[in-house]
């Protein structure tokens, strides 16, 4: 006769063997396609933020991570993909953290090409006020394409706000405070670009600059 | 037998015992990702598969577990179910995956599941326990499609906006009725409210069916 707790245990174990296995035999079924998902995704949510940038090769594959204390926006690591065309520069996109924003960070994808324009502007990542600060997403407004072709000359220093602030860019109906953040944002990778474009450009994928 | 079987456990999860209706359980994904249909359709279709197989396991293995242990079991199948449903999601509906976050993987917190476990699969059969599981993932799936509808018609003025998360492709904006809404239906608020007006009638037309005994 089996001890009582140790019936429970052998339950348990084979109950246990039996859960593992399931999830396991899930795992292996599913792993291929959500990588190629996860891969799909990405480069679905980066490529629009380099508007009509012509370019060789994935754009995954130039990533960069630039680790904190950067010159760029935010506290958290900031990555960087480059784009090439025939082995010449054409533009890099960052992924920065934009702080000062309502509910939390928002993360967002500058383009910017070699002349040091604006390609394109994406929010990845928010908790914003659905309905009021949410206006940020390309889906839901056409605020953030007002920054296309834009560069740190155009409009001067001083007109890198919203108009309510005396600058040249409009704001969202009832929210000012996740625009005015992600402007800044904005404006400071045009900064970082124009100060490093030559060592981001050299380096080899995978590298981090100084 | 069975056919009435089936029919008593899906009246009384679409209604007379409604998960979220009646017995109040799982409220927490109920009000958190029902902002729009699609939302509520997706954790309903999701809640409805983890429910019926761990009711189905649950049954299965009844005979051979202690009463002391139940409780440990029922987490581990039901943890094991959710992991799988999360892995599929991820394959094949990577758009709602994103959107319904870490909703999926807190399916093991519903109590719904739990409650059905304990009180319905651990005492008897399969079959009877598969139809608890189909009638009250119903229920529960259906509630959660009525709020979502019910929220996105009134916060943002559309009707099964996003659909392309279920079903790939393109986005898609769904029937857009009026631009824009009344803002607070969508925010957390709007939840509590729409969950309410939902109790609130279902009390109403039980009421009125039932003719009044008392004057």
């Amino acid at each position: 006769m089996i001890p009582r707790t140790a019936k429970g245990g052998l339950t348990l174990a084979a109950i246990a063997a039996l859960c593992a296995t399931l999830v396991a035999a899930t795992h292996v079924l599913t792993t291929e396609r959500i990588a190629a998902n996860e891969q799909a995704w990405l480069e679905r949510s980066l490529l629009p933020a380099l508007g009509d940038v012509d370019f060789d090769g994935s754009i995954t594959d130039s990533r960069l991570t630039v680790e904190p204390p950067h010159d760029l926006p935010g506290n958290e690591p900031a990555i960087v993909y480059r784009a090439y065309s025939a082995g010449t520069p054409v533009a890099a996109l960052f992924a920065v953290t934009a702080t000062g924003g309502y509910a939390g960070p928002i993360r967002i994808l500058v383009g910017i090409d070699v002349g040091g324009a604006v390609t394109g502007v994406r929010i990845l990542e928010h908790r914003e006020t659905p309905g009021l600060g949410d206006g940020i997403e390309a889906s839901r407004s056409d605020w953030v394409r007002q920054f296309d072709g834009r560069s740190l000359g155009n409009p001067p220093a001083g007109g890198w706000q919203l108009r309510v602030d005396g600058g040249e860019f409009d704001q969202l109906t009832g929210a000012s405070v996740t625009p005015r953040a992600v402007i800044k944002a904005i404006r400071e990778t045009l900064l970082y670009f124009d100060a490093q474009q030559a060592e981001i450009f050299d380096m080899p994928a995978g590298a981090e600059p100084e | 037998m069975t056919a009435g079987q089936f029919i008593e456990r899906m009246q009384s999860g679409l209604w007379r015992e409604n998960p979220g209706l009646v017995q109040l359980l799982g409220l927490c994904p109920l009000l958190a990702v029902t902002s729009t249909f699609v939302n509520g359709l997706g954790l309903g279709i999701a809640t409805l598969l983890v429910l019926t197989c761990s009711n189905v396991l649950v049954s299965a293995t009844r005979r051979w577990i202690l009463a002391e242990i139940r409780v440990p079991i029922y987490v581990l199948i039901i943890a094991s179910l959710v992991t799988c449903t999360e892995l599929i999601f991820k394959a094949w509906f990577p758009a709602l995956d994103r959107s319904l976050g870490i909703f999926i993987p807190l399916i093991v917190t519903n109590c719904a599941i739990v409650a059905r476990a304990e009180l319905f699969a651990s005492r008897n059969g399969i079959v009877a326990s598969l139809f608890d599981g189909l009638g009250m993932g119903a229920g529960f799936a259906l509630l959660l499609m009525a709020i979502g509808f019910f929220r996105e018609l009134v916060g943002e003025g559309s009707l099964f906006a996003e659909f392309d998360k279920l079903v790939g492709g393109d986005p898609l904006a769904g029937l857009v009725l009026v631009d824009g809404g009344w803002l607070l239906a969508v925010l957390p608020p709007g939840a509590f409210f729409s969950l309410a007006l939902a109790v609130a009638l279902k009390n109403y037309l039980d009421d009125k069916r039932k003719p009044a005994r008392r004057t």
